[in-house]
Order: C-alpha cells, then sequence, then structure tokens
C-alpha cells in the first residue's frame, strides 16, 4: 500500500465519527507540523490527552521547590520546562528573580558533578516525567548511593501513564481510540496496553514521530475500528519491543514503587505515581502523594483539554488572557502542553 | 519532557559513550542499553534510552508493506 493510497482513504473516509486520542505531546506537535488535520476526513478527530507531566504537575508540588530554593545555602535542579509553571505563590523563575538559587540541567546526571563539586550546598532535583524519565533518575539515585553523595535528593512528581489512559477509558466514553507514547512505549513495551485494548475494546496504536508514522497509524485505528477488531499494533518497531526495556525497568523496581497520585485538573489518580520505596526514602526531599485541594484558575478549561473533551482553542481564554507568555492554566506552560502546542500553530 | 533524539555512536568509555546528533558530538550514559560502535540509538536526557532497530526509511516500507497485506486480507474476506 502506497502512502497515497492511506491518505485518499483517511481524507475520504465516511464511517462513523472517530475521536483519537494522542496521549503524547510530541505527536501534537508532529500532527501540526506535518498538517496531518488538513489530510483527514471531517469525520476523524485528533484530540490531545495527558501526556505533559508538566502540566499535571500540582501547584502544591511548585510550591516546595520554591520554598526550598529560597533557603539558605539550598539549591533546586531541574529541567528547564518546570520553570514556569505557577505553585500558589510563585514559579521557579520568579523564586530567582527574588534570589532563589535555581539552575535548570538537561540532564538529572549533571546534576551528581554538580552536588560533588559544591558539597557545602545543599541540592534537590525536581524529579518530574513519566516511564521516560524514570530510570534515568534510578540510574541517578544508583550513582549518589555508589558515590556517597550526601547534599543531592530527589523531590519526586513522577507519573505513570497507564492508570491515567484507564482513568480516560473509564471516564470519557467519547474517545474511541488511542495513539499511544512512542518513548514512554519504548520503557514500557507495547504489551503494556494489551489490557485497556481488551477490557474497554479500543485500539491503542503505538507510532513513531514522522508524518507517515502518524498517518499510518491512524489508518490502522480507522481499519480496526471498521473491521471491529480493536487491539494493540505496534508502528514503531525500530524503538519499541512488546517486552520493552528490561534493564530500564528492573532499575525502576530497584528503588521506586507505586502510589497513588494528584494530577493537576483531574484530581486522585490511584497507582499513578512512582515514589521511592521506603528503604530510599532518605534520598527524597519533600515529596507528597497526600490528595490536594486545587481550583484552577476561572474560566481555565485545562481539565477538558488534558480529558479530550475540548481542543484548547474552544477555551475562552485561549490567546486571549491566556499565552505562553501569561499563562494561565498549565497547558499553556510547557512546551510539550496541549494549549502550548497549539498557540504556537493556530499563531 | 519526553523528548528524545536519535544519534550514532562513536566511541565507548565504559558506562559512557561519545554520539554524533546531527554533528553535535556529546557524551551520554549507556547504562540502560547494549550498545556497541555504529549503533543508531535513541536518546533522552543525557542518557540512552534504546538502539535504534531499523531506520525510519525501512521502518516505513515495512509499515505500509504489512498495511497492504492487511488490506489484501480483508479483500479476500469479505
Amino acid at each position: 500500500m502506497t502512502l497515497q493510497q492511506v491518505k485518499d482513504e483517511l481524507l475520504h473516509y465516511d464511517g462513523k465519527p472517530v475521536k483519537i486520542m494522542e496521549v503524547c505531546g510530541t505527536h501534537t506537535a508532529s500532527i501540526f507540523k506535518n498538517g496531518i488535520r488538513s489530510l483527514l476526513s471531517p469525520k476523524i478527530q485528533l484530540i490531545s490527552g495527558p501526556g505533559c507531566p508538566v502540566c499535571v504537575t500540582a501547584p502544591a508540588y511548585i510550591d516546595r521547590l520554591v520554598e526550598f530554593a529560597l533557603q539558605e545555602k539550598c539549591c533546586v535542579l531541574t529541567f528547564g520546562d518546570m520553570m514556569k509553571v505557577k505553585g500558589n505563590r510563585m514559579s521557579l523563575t520568579e523564586a530567582k528573580a527574588v534570589g532563589g538559587k535555581v539552575r535548570i540541567l538537561y540532564s538529572p546526571l549533571a546534576a551528581l558533578q554538580i552536588a560533588t563539586e559544591d558539597r557545602d550546598t545543599q541540592y534537590v532535583f525536581a524529579a518530574v516525567g513519566f516511564e521516560t524519565t524514570t530510570p534515568i533518575y534510578a540510574l541517578m539515585l544508583e550513582e549518589i548511593l555508589k558515590n556517597n553523595i550526601q547534599n543531592l535528593k530527589l523531590m519526586t512528581s513522577i507519573k505513570t501513564i497507564i492508570p491515567a489512559l484507564s482513568y480516560i477509558c473509564e471516564n470519557e466514553k467519547e474517545i474511541d481510540a488511542f495513539l499511544c507514547p512512542g518513548h514512554v512505549s519504548v520503557i514500557t513495551g507495547s504489551a503494556v496496553y494489551e489490557e485497556l485494548a481488551k477490557k474497554f475494546q479500543k485500539p491503542f496504536v503505538v507510532s513513531g514521530f514522522e508524518g507517515e508514522h502518524i498517518l499510518a497509524a491512524v489508518y490502522e485505528i480507522i481499519k480496526q475500528i471498521s473491521n471491529h477488531r480493536p487491539g494493540v499494533k505496534n508502528m514503531y518497531a525500530s524503538a519499541v519491543t512488546e517486552e520493552g526495556n528490561q534493564k530500564a525497568v528492573a532499575l525502576i523496581q530497584k528503588y521506586f514503587e507505586e502510589a497513588d497520585d494528584y494530577w493537576r485538573g483531574i484530581g486522585k489518580i490511584e497507582d499513578s505515581a512512582m515514589k521511592l520505596k521506603t528503604e530510599y526514602r532518605k534520598y527524597d526531599l519533600g515529596s507528597s502523594f497526600e490528595e490536594v485541594e486545587e481550583h484552577l484558575p476561572k474560566g481555565c478549561r485545562c481539565t477538558d483539554v488534558i480529558l479530550g473533551r475540548i481542543n484548547p482553542v474552544e477555551c475562552p481564554l485561549f490567546q486571549k488572557v491566556c499565552s505562553p507568555f501569561n499563562a494561565v492554566g498549565p497547558c499553556m506552560v510547557s512546551t510539550e502542553g496541549a494549549c502550548g502546542i497549539w498557540y504556537k500553530n493556530c499563531g | 519532557m519526553c523528548v528524545a533524539v536519535p544519534g550514532k555512536i562513536i566511541e565507548i568509555n565504559g558506562d559512557f559513550a561519545k554520539v554524533n546528533i546531527m554533528n553535535n558530538i556529546t557524551q551520554v550514559n549507556i547504562r540502560l542499553v547494549s550498545a556497541n560502535v555504529g549503533d543508531y540509538v535513541l536518546i533522552h536526557a543525557g542518557c540512552v534510552l534504546e538502539v535504534m532497530k531499523k531506520d525510519a526509511a525501512e521502518e516505513l516500507l515495512e509499515i505500509f508493506s504489512a498495511l497492504e497485506e492487511a488490506a489484501d486480507d480483508d479483500a479476500s474476506a469479505s
């Protein structure tokens, strides 16, 4: 089958309306970059999901980081996309502006050298992310233990995607199929979606990030729905296996265990976090898994965006009072957030 | 945050490797994989997540070939 034949079928599809959730922000960005929506029939709708860990991190977590950054001889180490996320009081960028110590790193592993070279400062890494990043935090902890580094700890807000997808399947009946997150699946493997596909009778297709990858995956989803044969299909076999990266999974299981956690805009989802095991808890600095009461700003519809009920342009604040320069809701903050990506591409 | 990029391993020293990412040479950790010099790898946050099994062009050819086979099966079944 040629790419042109796939494009023709998708453009002229006239079956039942299908709503496909792309879980990962990198897929959302690629869908825009490749003009995928313009190649699909109006009966095929692509909608973003909860795949931006920064966007679903609780404001109370940011508050704890800010508080730490403002203490004497303390420093927060973080990925750059956490900097602008607002807590209840301020963001890390604002904390830095008033004298707080915050450093942006590309890799958690770079924190090891920083902490070793400055033993008088207590460092904490803002360990945020999904399964893609969790094994790197495990590697970091392993090096902390091996080298007896006392002044570097983790504050975790690590989420797992399967409980979130299960939550969406249970509560958002209009989502017909899922474009599974490619890089999360590199670690977890494609088999983790089998139970969901069977239970909810929906297609779960793992896709790469090229435009052709995404078109082929959407075509596969449409075929599965048309043939009433929903299931799991791995269409990113260059990087994703059925069983995933077992070395990485073993490392995660060595240091982390499941916990209930709060997702900004959604609420508590059972077993949706990874926290340090009890024996390693002394390397945890201030993580909290208590349910947090939170109210999104008035008018903000980030909850509806994260759960795939609306596209960002349907939010009354989008592009009016909410922009990356003055983000009202969490989905506008990160480069991986649905609203941020839509803003960049619909401006 | 889950962004990952492909690169090619050009040198290995213990747990670390030098990789070429679009003509930028950088050092990454390879503890999560079994990799060799010359392998194309997927890199995230300073770490190799996986060794790529094939290149994108080869993969896409296989995907579209499989879709055609599936379409033929559907046609003969109906």
